[in-house]
């Protein structure tokens, strides 16, 4: 159990700041998604939690202690790094009792430990292999089992799903999941640029753009209502619709979003109207892309199989307290001081 | 290799070798094109002068007359003759205590040199490998002493170790660490440390630029996850770092020893005509050019060859069962 404050973290590297400034609060036993998009500081973030970088200002703190100066070793820290970090000479069993050997316990216990994480993590037929010998899927659950043999306070995961293939990513991710699950007491910070990881995973999500802050919510609120442009374009899948100008004028806003399934195909009397230029079919729904008059189409989405076809012209209706209105500076506009709004 | 190749052409099926066999034999064929200029070239500067050097060795041609070398079998390196006392005198090659002086101080300059330059060069190549400002320029003037001909260095360090006017001697007595001027290069007890010197401050830039390649392969996130684990920097270095550089450490060992084992240049500037330090290029070009045993100095030259060819098989040899026995 560990509950992570950080309060005005900053680091820089040499003149250039990449985190300008983070405060928050992870819960202890929390699984933490920093998700945001390349170059935004996630991983940075997460170095700075593990003390693989030391923290230009600011404090961090585990549990109310200040480890700022602490070594990673004496945080409680586990990690699991994208490209696995195995050690490529050493064994399944090795890579995974090594930390642990030299902690200096004894022999038997380590053997016990290893043995048991490799049969929550199906490693128990690998545990004489070298890394090199195993597939991607299989070493990155070997990083992880090296990870929970340390029984650590805190999990970091730094974008660990990257360099597997999509299938095995969902497998992967579920995993994870049940791994939370089973260590409900350890606090878990998970890094990617993959909102659907995060949506999936998360019991809270933190947007990060530029070394801030952007949004710290659970996935449902930063879905429901994200508090800027950024964020409403960050998560959710496909992209928000964004409307400016004639379209949100209406609403009293500078920009208005709306998303693919909070928009319905009337047959008349439609808020809007387009020209459809493309759909996508997933079966079981599709995307819509409308010509509507804004920079890009408008995507809409429909159960099952759209029977639309290009040029057609179709009426849409944005449901009711389903739109999003952001000022100027990309800051949402709260939902009170809503008004005359369709 | 041949196993492994062995293995896998038996594994594809008939078939696919028969549809496969025109392309393949396109393959070898295009292979074969590309390396006959390699090969020629070879043949011409390599293969050609040591079958020649192979074949004097077994006659006894001298400078002045090469073309009329007569074969006399095994003489050059070893003949005896029964005296009418009944007592055994033994010549050629391998019963000269010269030769065996040579190869003993060969082997010593190769052993002693290699291990300093492989312990200076890992050391060298560690602190290269680290981030701090300048560094290019570090590695750039580090490689100095590599770049001079090792003619000029020695030349160089001959006057340095000068005992008449050479620097070092001044340092040293103006420290007071010599009671008097020594003759480095000249006296029998320090002939072989000076030329030791001259080698190590010469190619441990090679050596630490041949493990620094190696440094740079291993995946810099082992270290960061060893970081993590809280493993003793020591440690890491013995248990991560020194295994997974051990294949560019095989090889510069390889290379150096190589060199060394062939040493003449430094020597021949150095310290010339003593006993302390020649070794067995110095002694085959002794008997070559200035002796006028020619058949003679081809024996010690075949001998050099087939002695540097037994050390470097038993090396990669030894290396590759100890790699396996490793897993």
């Amino acid at each position: 159990m560990a509950e992570i404050q950080l309060r005005d973290i900053r680091k820089s590297f040499g003149a250039y700041e990449v985190i300008k400034g983070v405060s928050m609060d992870i819960r202890a036993g929390e699984f933490m998604v920093f998700v945001g998009p390349s170059g935004c500081g996630k991983s940075t973030l997460l170095r700075l939690v593990a003390g693989l970088e030391e923290i230009t200002s600011g404090t961090l703190s585990f549990d109310g202690q200040v480890v700022n100066q602490l070594a990673p070793p004496k945080r409680g820290i586990a990690m699991v790094f994208q490209s696995y970090a195995l050690y490529p000479h050493m064994t399944v069993f090795e890579n995974m009792s090594f930390g642990m050997q030299l902690a200096g316990r004894d022999k038997a216990q380590c053997k016990q430990r290893v043995e048991a994480a490799a049969e929550m993590l199906q490693l128990t037929p690998y545990l004489q292999r070298l890394p090199r010998q195993l597939s991607g899927g299989q070493r990155q659950r070997v990083a992880i089992g090296r990870a929970i043999v340390r029984d650590p306070k805190v999990f970091l995961f730094d974008e660990p799903l990257s360099n597997l293939d999509a299938a095995l990513r969902v497998a992967t991710r579920l995993e994870i999941a049940k791994l939370h699950r089973s260590m409900h007491k350890t606090t878990m910070i998970y890094v990617t640029h993959d909102q659907v990881e995060a949506m999936t995973l998360a019991d809270r999500i933190c947007v990060l753009r530029d070394g801030l802050v952007e949004q710290v919510g659970t996935p449902l609120e930063l879905y429901e209502s994200p508090n800027s442009l950024f964020v409403a374009g960050f998560i959710g899948s496909p992209k928000m619709n964004f409307l400016s100008g004639e379209f949100s004028r209406p609403y009293d806003a500078h920009t208005i979003g709306i998303r693919a399934e909070h928009i319905e195909i009337t047959p008349h009397g439609g808020h809007w109207a387009g020209t459809v230029v493309h759909s996508e079919i997933l079966g079981s729904d599709s995307y819509v892309y409308l010509d509507v008059g804004s920079v890009e189409p408008l995507i809409v989405r429909e159960n099952g199989v759209s029977g639309h076809q290009p040029g057609q012209r179709l009426q849409i209706t944005p449901m009711e307290g389903r739109v999003h209105r952001f000022d100027a500076t990309g800051r949402a506009i709260v939902a009170s001081t809503m008004r005359g709004a369709a | 290799m041949t196993e492994l190749s062995l293995e896998s052409a038996s594994a594809v099926p008939e078939a696919r070798s028969v549809i496969g066999s025109d392309l393949s034999a396109q393959r070898v064929r295009s292979a074969w094109i590309f390396l006959a200029p390699t090969l020629f070239v070879l043949a011409v500067v390599a293969g050609w002068p040591l079958l020649r050097t192979i074949y004097f060795s077994f006659t006894n041609a001298s400078l002045t007359n090469l073309s009329g070398a007569e074969f006399v079998g095994l003489k050059n390196y070893l003949s005896w003759i029964t005296l009418k006392s009944g007592r055994v005198v033994y010549s050629g090659l391998l019963a000269d205590p010269a030769w065996w002086g040579a190869v003993w101080n060969t082997l010593k300059f190769t052993l002693i040199s290699v291990s300093v330059e492989t312990a200076l060069g890992l050391i060298v190549a560690l602190v290269l490998n680290a981030q701090f400002p300048g560094r290019g320029l570090v590695r750039a003037a580090i490689l100095i002493p590599w770049a001079i001909p090792t003619i000029v260095s020695a030349k160089m360090w001959a006057w340095m170790l000068n005992d008449q006017f050479g620097i070092l001697n001044d340092i040293f007595m103006g420290l007071g660490l010599v009671s008097q001027k020594i003759a480095w290069t000249a006296s029998p007890d320090t002939a072989m440390i000076a030329v030791l010197v001259v080698d190590v401050w010469k190619t441990t830039p090679f050596m630490a630029l041949l493990i620094l390649a190696g440094l740079q392969m291993v995946p810099g996130d082992i270290y960061e996850a060893a970081r993590i684990d809280g493993v003793h920097p020591v440690r890491v270095f013995c248990r991560l770092t020194l295994p997974l550089i051990r294949p560019a450490l095989m090889v510069a060992i390889i290379f150096r020893m190589l060199d060394s084992l062939r040493i003449f240049d430094l020597i021949y500037v150095l310290t010339p005509n003593n006993a302390q330090t020649r070794t067995m290029s110095v002694l085959a070009r002794e008997n070559l050019f200035e002796f006028d045993k020619f058949a003679y100095g081809a024996a010690a030259s075949t001998m050099l060859f087939l002695i540097i060819a037994t050390i470097t098989v038993l090396y990669m040899w030894l290396g590759r069962v100890n790699l396996e026995g490793e897993r």
